[in-house]
Order: structure tokens, then sequence, then C-alpha cells
């Protein structure tokens, strides 16, 4: 029997102010632990929280990125739980009224595009970090808490449960990131806690009730989220086929191993305990505001990726390469206007200029596309070689130079002056009796050979037609040659 | 002359004349705090050395010729659940019994700015939580007037301290009575704010939606240069209004206006059964007073205010159950970590060593009220009677401009009368319950004494923003009745009359 999983995700991201959502503290990564705090994101006694207006601006960005309804009404609660790195002990949330509404992301997918639904986006704030002298809490003499992080901007994306595997999960989140970083709200970096993702799944037969839900938890990467899911719908499905019944619980993603462990017993069945936030008044939205962050959304990555592949009439493989990151489709393009060839344009642009990127550290955004666009020209025109070309580009890229002054003040251009290439050619005619000989007996393979022998000799630089002419003209007037 | 007699505008029209200094004022109240304190133990924390040389500086500056803020060297007592910087605030808590913040509150940084010395910080029942003072962690404060009786709560040390002569103004936090309740049995004028008018930044969270902070005086022009002072537009607040107070009026001769064409409701429901006889005579008299004057008085009923209770002691206690989550042991005040135990242990060794009874009592009713499958029961239905009770008010002020009645239902009770019995003592807040539902401001004040000598008190409430108008009404009642001198029960020094 073929089980259907039906997969929602929770993703949690961190907004990238550069205040906290209800304070102005700093959000900059790896500082002194516990520097960035006051007595608003410590929760001390009598402190009172204010939204960050860029926080919000922010959510409602990404909110209309995935083609949400942002509520001209929504609220704040509290979130009540006791831990330790929870400063206030309740966590500032929207439960009821969430800021937004009701979208979708579309994933593509071999057979097509999917549309995943996203059922709400809510803000809340971040929590401090714990760090156990011994592995856990339960097993640590102490522990210590940093609440720098407490009070960064989170933004809480829920889906429908409408994804299916965990490769759908995985590109789901892939898309996402993309979206979110054209929107420049969020780095989404699951490796460095920016982007969280917890997923719920539950299997049933095609037409049939949906059967029991698992929460999955501590999936620590986009691909971690894709081995969990996948994992946990093949235990799923063993179990089921055995006329097993699946347990309603929580189970940790155990990366290690391979495996989702139950977490049962562990954790007890928590009563949160929502109510409206008394210490911010109802967020009320304009409309017009909305409006106007709508029409400033930049171009998103699903249309962008339409427009090259018309536009530019590039392989939907490249596109996909040129517009993952915004500054690199930018890149792309305003190197386009100077150029005609764009399939070889983004060859270069996929290749050489993304392994400069890698090399040099340089990034795309402060490298000049016109460079490129002239380095092309330079190589079309015949006044460089292809090597000569990737040598020129660098240079100009990572220092910024003009191609042609790093052509002249290099001496990188092509040498077709007789006067030159002649004493060469000469002195490459008597290294090599034997080609001479095999030439002078007709073959004509030979000649390919020292015209190699004679580009090796300049590095790439001598002009192949060139040297052609005047090597074929000395081999003809040789002294030695009988007619 | 005893300068602890005078009020806070005789005092400062004294020191802006350079009649006096602010500190040879601030000496008189210290001396007059020595010499009454151990009867009426208002005080948790004096902060003499602090007080002097804020007076000094305040001195200096007037000597320099400074622009000065009308009430500068003209000192205060501040309620411990208000944040100052550097002096212990403990909201009478065991569970803050040595916690100093590290900053002030918006009023307390107002107050300092302005040069308004801080005599010390007072007494109060344990995070707010009371109407007596008697659930304070530490002592019980008493009423200057008869020291076996309460002062009220949960102010009742700032309301105490000025009815003593301790301090001629003090500022207290009022959630659902806790300025007007004491300020009516200690016989002194106490103002609730409209909700969002001053900032509750610093003012350590009781019920936050519920929490105003107030302000105690000997008069009503005291009371309103006090509110002056802390009231407006705080960015630190979201939930501070940002709306103008009213066009500056001569704070001493703002009462000019008059009564005439007043239009004023007397409260039925708070003139029935369960009122003492000599506090509703009271309000009688004054009511004849102001018609006297050329107001209007009728009086006018409001029935819902039958359920104000029972909705204010579920939204109250679960504001508090949150708000109180934070004393954990992990961040600051008492930490009990308890060998071998983990951190659940710290938890709840912390908290269940740390709080007291009615503490204890409100986090566990205000926990049930927003449980899952007892909140819309209980705290939805506790918010649905709020807005009704906020229509009834806003009907009644379409017809009336103030409201008024007894600010308590009896007069001062006694030590421990109560203490076991914690319907009773909730019911002593049962006048001022609706003003905080509702958010309107709200002021007791001094209604003449009973005849066993105690004071009664009555309550003005207004439309949002109205607090001028309160005041007007209350300095007309204190132009046709003058105030009674300060208790004779503590009077120790036999001070001249001034
Ligand atoms: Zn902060």
């Amino acid at each position: 029997m073929d089980y259907e999983a039906v997969i929602g995700l929770e993703v949690h991201l961190e907004l990238k102010t550069r205040s906290k959502i209800f304070c102005g503290c700093s959000t900059a990564f790896g500082m002194e632990p516990n520097s960035s705090c006051c007595p608003v994101c410590l929760g001390l006694p009598g402190s009172l929280p204010v939204l960050n207006r860029s926080a919000l601006e922010m959510a409602v960005k990404a909110a209309l990125a995935l083609n949400c309804r942002v509520e001209g009404r929504s609220r704040f609660d509290r979130k009540n739980y006791f831990y330790p790195d929870l400063p206030k002990a309740y966590q500032i949330s929207q439960y009821e009224l969430p800021v937004a509404r009701g979208g979708y992301l579309e994933i593509d997918l071999p057979g097509g595009i999917k549309r995943v639904n996203i059922e709400r986006v809510h803000m809340e704030e971040e929590a401090g970090k714990l760090l156990h002298a011994g592995g856990s809490i339960m097993e640590s003499d102490y522990s210590l808490v940093d609440y720098n992080r407490a009070g960064i901007p989170l933004l809480e994306i829920v889906t429908a449960p409408n994804i299916s595997s965990g490769k759908e999960a995985r590109l789901f989140l892939e898309e996402l990131r993309l979206l979110l970083f054209y929107c420049d709200v969020s780095d989404c970096r699951m490796e460095e806690g920016s982007l969280r993702c917890d997923a719920n799944i539950s299997l049933n037969l095609p037409g049939a009730a949906m059967g029991n839900k698992v929460e999955v938890k501590n999936m620590n990467s986009f691909r971690a989220v894709e081995y969990a899911l996948d994992y946990e719908a093949q235990r799923q499905a063993e179990i089921l086929s055995r006329a097993g019944e699946i347990v309603q619980e929580t189970r940790h993603w155990d990366e290690e191993n391979r495996v989702t462990v139950s977490l049962r017993g562990k954790e007890e069945a928590s009563d949160y305990r929502y109510f409206p936030e008394p210490d911010l008044p109802p967020l009320l939205i304009e409309e017009s505001w909305v409006q106007e962050l709508k029409e400033a959304l930049p171009e998103l990555p699903a249309h962008k990726r339409l427009r090259f592949e018309e536009q530019y009439r590039l392989d939907p493989k490249d596109v996909a390469v040129l517009t993952s990151s915004p500054e690199l489709a930018c890149f792309y393009e305003e190197a386009a206007r100077h150029v005609e060839d764009y399939t070889g344009l983004a060859n270069w642009v996929k290749g050489d200029v993304l392994r400069i990127h890698n090399d040099s550290g340089k990034a795309i955004g402060e490298m000049t596309p016109l460079a490129l666009a002239e380095t092309i020209s330079l190589l079309e025109r015949g006044e460089i070689s292809r090597p000569v070309a990737r040598e020129v580009l660098e240079e100009a890229l990572v220092r910024g130079k003009n191609p042609a002054q790093v052509v002249q003040d290099r001496g990188l251009g092509r040498i077709a002056d007789p006067g030159t290439l002649g004493p060469l050619i000469e002195k490459v005619l008597q290294e090599n009796p034997k080609a001479v000989e095999s030439y002078l007996q007709g073959r004509e393979k030979a000649l390919g050979f020292l015209v190699g022998k004679v580009m090796a000799a300049t590095r790439g630089r001598s002009d192949p037609a060139a040297v052609n002419t005047i090597l074929r003209d000395k081999l003809q007037n040789l002294p030695g040659k009988v007619e | 002359m005893d300068l602890f007699r005078l009020s806070a505008l005789q005092l400062s029209g004294l020191m802006r004349e350079g009649e006096v200094s602010s500190e040879e004022v601030v000496n008189s109240f210290l001396q007059r705090i020595e010499q009454v304190e151990p009867q009426v133990k208002a005080f948790l924390l004096l902060c003499p050395e602090e007080a002097l040389a804020a007076a000094r500086e305040v001195d200096r500056r007037r000597l320099r010729g400074d622009e000065l803020n009308f009430l500068a060297g003209v000192p205060v007592a501040v309620k411990d659940n208000i944040c100052t910087r550097g002096l212990r605030t403990t909201c009478a808590s065991r569970i803050l019994e040595n916690y100093v913040p590290p900053y002030d509150a918006t009023v307390v940084s107002a107050i300092r700015r302005a040069g308004l010395p801080i005599l010390g910080k007072t007494n109060m029942d344990e995070f707010a939580m009371g109407s007596s003072t008697e659930n304070s962690a530490f002592f019980s404060t008493r009423n200057p007037w008869d020291t076996r009786r309460v002062p009220g709560g949960s102010s009742g040390g700032s309301a105490a301290a000025v009815a003593a002569g301790e301090a001629p103004l003090a500022l207290g936090s009022d959630t659902g009575g806790s300025v007007r309740q004491p300020a009516a049995f200690c016989g002194v004028t106490g103002l609730r704010p409209t909700y969002g008018r001053v900032s509750r930044y610093g003012l350590i969270a009781f019920a936050s939606s519920l929490d105003q902070v107030g302000t105690h005086s000997r008069d009503a022009a005291g009371g309103l240069a006090l509110f002056r002072l802390i009231a407006g537009h705080d960015p630190l607040d979201a939930t501070s209004i940002n709306t103008p107070l009213e066009e500056d009026v001569e704070a001493d001769n703002f009462c000019e206006n008059g009564l005439k064409g007043l239009r004023l409701g007397l409260i039925s429901e708070q003139m029935g059964d369960g009122f003492a006889p000599e506090v509703k005579e009271k309000i009688r008299q004054t009511a004849a007073l102001l018609e006297g004057e050329g107001a209007f008085v009728e009086e006018v009923s409001l029935p819902l205010t039958d359920y104000a209770l029972a909705a204010y002691y579920l939204i109250n206690p679960a504001e508090a159950s949150s708000n109180l989550g934070r004393y954990d042991g992990v961040r600051y005040g008492l930490s009990e970590r308890i060998s071998g135990g983990g951190v659940r242990e710290m938890f709840a060794h912390t908290r269940g060593k740390g709080f007291g009874m009615e503490v204890k009592r409100r986090i566990i009713l205000g926990s049930y009220a927003l449980s899952a499958g007892y909140y819309d029961a209980y705290y939805l239905q506790a918010l649905k009677v709020r807005t009704l009770i906020k229509k009834e008010m806003e009907k009644a002020f379409e017809r009336f401009d103030v409201l008024f009645g007894p600010s308590t239902p009896t007069t001062p009770f006694m030590l421990g009368e109560k203490v076991d019995d914690p319907l009773q003592m909730y019911l002593s807040d049962v006048c001022n319950i609706t003003d905080a539902l509702t958010g309107n401001p709200s002021l007791s004040i001094p209604c003449g004494l009973s005849p066993a000598g105690m004071p009664v008190g009555m309550q003005l409430s207004a439309p949002p923003l109205n607090e001028m108008l309160l005041f007007r009404v209350a300095a007309a009642i204190e132009n046709m009745r003058p105030l009674p001198p300060l208790p004779e029960q503590v009077n120790i020094l036999e001070g001249g009359q001034c």
C-alpha cells in the first residue's frame, strides 16, 4: 500500500534588523556574552517593550513576498512558560491575530510547479542562549545564560500541511531562503541558527482521513530536514503496514545515527496560557503603507528566473545559478547590456566570476560588470587570447581596474608583428627539426604542432592567424629545402 | 515654623521667595520622620544623604539664578514598586529584598530632573496586592489618624507618609484603588490619572492593563503640580498617551472658574447597603455644598459596576500571574539553589520562599483563569464585562461631567481585622475598581472626619484626560471647607499654626 505523507513546516527565522525587536540593543553577532542587553531584553522589573518599526517593516515585506494578506489589525500575545533563557518567563509572540495570513510559495518540481500554501506569518522575540557545563541542562552541574540573542526579532512562517516529501520540504526551504534573501530581511543561515525549522508529519492512504501527527525537531540543515522527514515517513509507513499505531508525539532528529528519536517523557505537555500582551497596543497597519512596501519590493526570484529564460534565452539550469543571489543576477544583467552572446556571458559569470569571487573573497556586489563586458569584447576583437582574458578579468574584478589598461600595463596584448614573431618562429623551427621534416613531407598536422609551440613560447599571446602565415612562409623558404 | 506642616505649594512658594532653602525643608521632614516613623512605619528605605544632596544642588542652582521647576526642592516619597537607580526597590517582597535597579523609572527621572529630593521608598502590600499594607513582607504601616488602624493599601506607606507630615508629596501606584483607597483612609488627596497619561516604564508590573502611577498630596494644588510633573508621553511606554496636558493654568488659582453649571452624578450603587452611614453622610453633605456652589447634582445608577469586582479579580490575577513569572532566581533577587536539585527545583524553591500568601493566591487564580479550557469561561468573559462597563461609563459621561461617591465603603478598619478574609479585603476597593477597568482618571479627596475622628474620602471620576477638571472640583471643595490639619495622634512636636 502506498501511503501519502502530509507535511507541514514551521519555520523560524531571525530578521536582520540592527536592533532588537522591543529595545535598542544591537543584534550584532559574536559579541561578549551579555554585553548587548538592557533592562528591557533582560526582563528587569518595570521595563516595557516598544516595537521596533524596522522589524515590523521586514515582517510585512516577507509576508508580501509570500503573497500573504497583511492584516490591518493584529496583536501581540504572551506565551507563558518557565525556562532560564526566557527572561520574562513569557515570550512576546502573536497567537490569535498574526500580522499576515494566507499566502503561498511556489517550488519547481520535476513534474511542474507546486504551490505550498502559507497559513500564517507572525512576529515574536528570540530567547537567550544556554551554555551547559555538561552537554544538556539535565546532565550539567551548572549552565550559563547569554542574553545577547534575547529579543532578536523572529518571523515564524507556518505552512499548510501540503508538502509531500522530504525533498519538497528542502526545496521549499531553499526557495524561501532565496526569497527572503532577495527581500533583504533575513540571512536564513540554518547552520548559524538564523533559520530553524520544525515539521509535522503524518501518513494516510490516498483519500483516507489524516493519520496521527508526529512533530519532528532538531533538524539543523536543509539536508537534515529532507533526511529526517524521509526517515520519519518510512518509519511511520512500516508501523502502519504492520497495522501498528502512530503515537502522536515529538521526535528529535539524531543527525549522527540518522534516525528520529522519541522525546516521550522528557517533555511535559505545555499549556502556554496565551493572552493579549497588555504592554503593547493592538498593531494597526495602514493599507497605504503596505502598498508602499509592496511597490518597493524587488523583483522576486521566481519572476526573475522566468524573465531570464525569456529575455536572455538561457537554459533553466544556468538561470538557477545566475539568480542564486540578487547581486549575481544584477551583475549578469549589467554586463548583458554590453554583450551580445548571452549564453557565453552566462558561462563567464557561472565559471570565472564565481571562481574569482570564491578565491578572492571579493563580494559580487563590489565587482564591476562592465569589466567583464570589456574583457569579453577584447577577446572577441582578438586583442587577447582566452587564457589572457581570464587573467585580465581577475585583475580587473578584484582590483577594480579597466581591462584594456591591465592588458597594456602587463603587456598582454596579441603579438601579430612579424618583426617580433619572426625570430621566435625561426627558433621554434630550429628546435623542432622532426616536425619541420614531417611538414615538408606533406603532413599538415605538423603545422599545428609548430603553431602550438610558438603560442606556448608567448604564453598564448601570439595571434594564431599571424603565426600561421609567417610559419608557412618560413617553411616555404627554408634554406635547405629541396624542390 | 514647622515646615513639615506646610503643603507642597506653600513650601515651593517660600523657596522661590528665598525664605527657606530646600535643605531646610528636607531637614524638617527628616526630623519629622525621625519622630513619627516609629509609630507610622511608612518607609521601607530612607535616604537622607541623597535627599540632602539633591536639596543642596537645587539650592545652588536657585542661587545661580537657574530656571527651576515649580516644585524644585520640594521633597517626595516614592512607593517601593517604582524603580530608583541605586536605591533598593523591593515591592515589599522577600523575592526582591536586595534588588537595586540599574535604572530610574520615567517618573523618577522626571522628579529627579525637576529637583525634587527623594526622601525614601514607602511601604506597600507585596507587589501592590492588598488593601491594607499588611501584605508587606516586612512590616505593617499604621494609619496616622489612629495607629491601631490600617492606612489602606497598597500604597499605604505613601498615603501615611503624607498624612503624618513625613513628606509633602508621594508617588504611589493604583491598579484597582491602591492610591485612592489609602488616600481616603489617611485623609489625603490621591490621584489615579488616566491610563496611559503617566508612563509606567519602571513601575514594577502587577497587572499591566490596570497599573498607573498616581500621586498623594496634602491638597489638590500639590497633587495637580506633581501630576503635571510626571504626566506626558513616554516613548519607552507603548501604552502611554500622546496628548498634551490641558493648557497651562496657574496651579494656585486654577479653581477660579468655579463650579457653575457643572453636572455631577452621584453613583447610587455606592450609597446603598454595605456602605457605612457616617461615610454616606459626609458624601451627602459635600454634595449639598457643591449644589450650593451652583453645580447640578443628580443620582445616577451604574448597574454594571456590580460586576466590576468579579471581572477585576480575573483580569488582575491573570496579568499578575504572567508578570510575576520572571522572579525565578536566575537573574536577580532571591535565588534558592538546592544542592542536587535542578533548574525546576530552583524555580520552585525561589518562588515558594520569596512570595507571600496573597501573591501566591493571585498567581494561582490567574494561572487558572488563563488555562486552556478555562480561558473562554473566565478571562474572556471578564474582558467582555470590562468592555460593557466602559460603555456604561461613557454613556454616563454623556450626562455628567464628573461622577462621584465615597472612595471607600467604610472608614479605616483595624489592623488584622481582614487579613484572613481575602474577599472582605477585596471589597474595601469596591468603589475604586470601575475606573481602574475603564482607565478613567479618578481622584480621592478628603471629605471631613467621621464622628469617631476618622477620615472619609470622596472619589471623583471624569472622562479620560480630564484630570484638571477633577482637581478643579477638589479645589473648590477645599475653598468651601478647609482640610483637616495633621492628625494629632502622631503630633509629637507641638508646632505653631502656620
Ligand atoms: Zn535590550
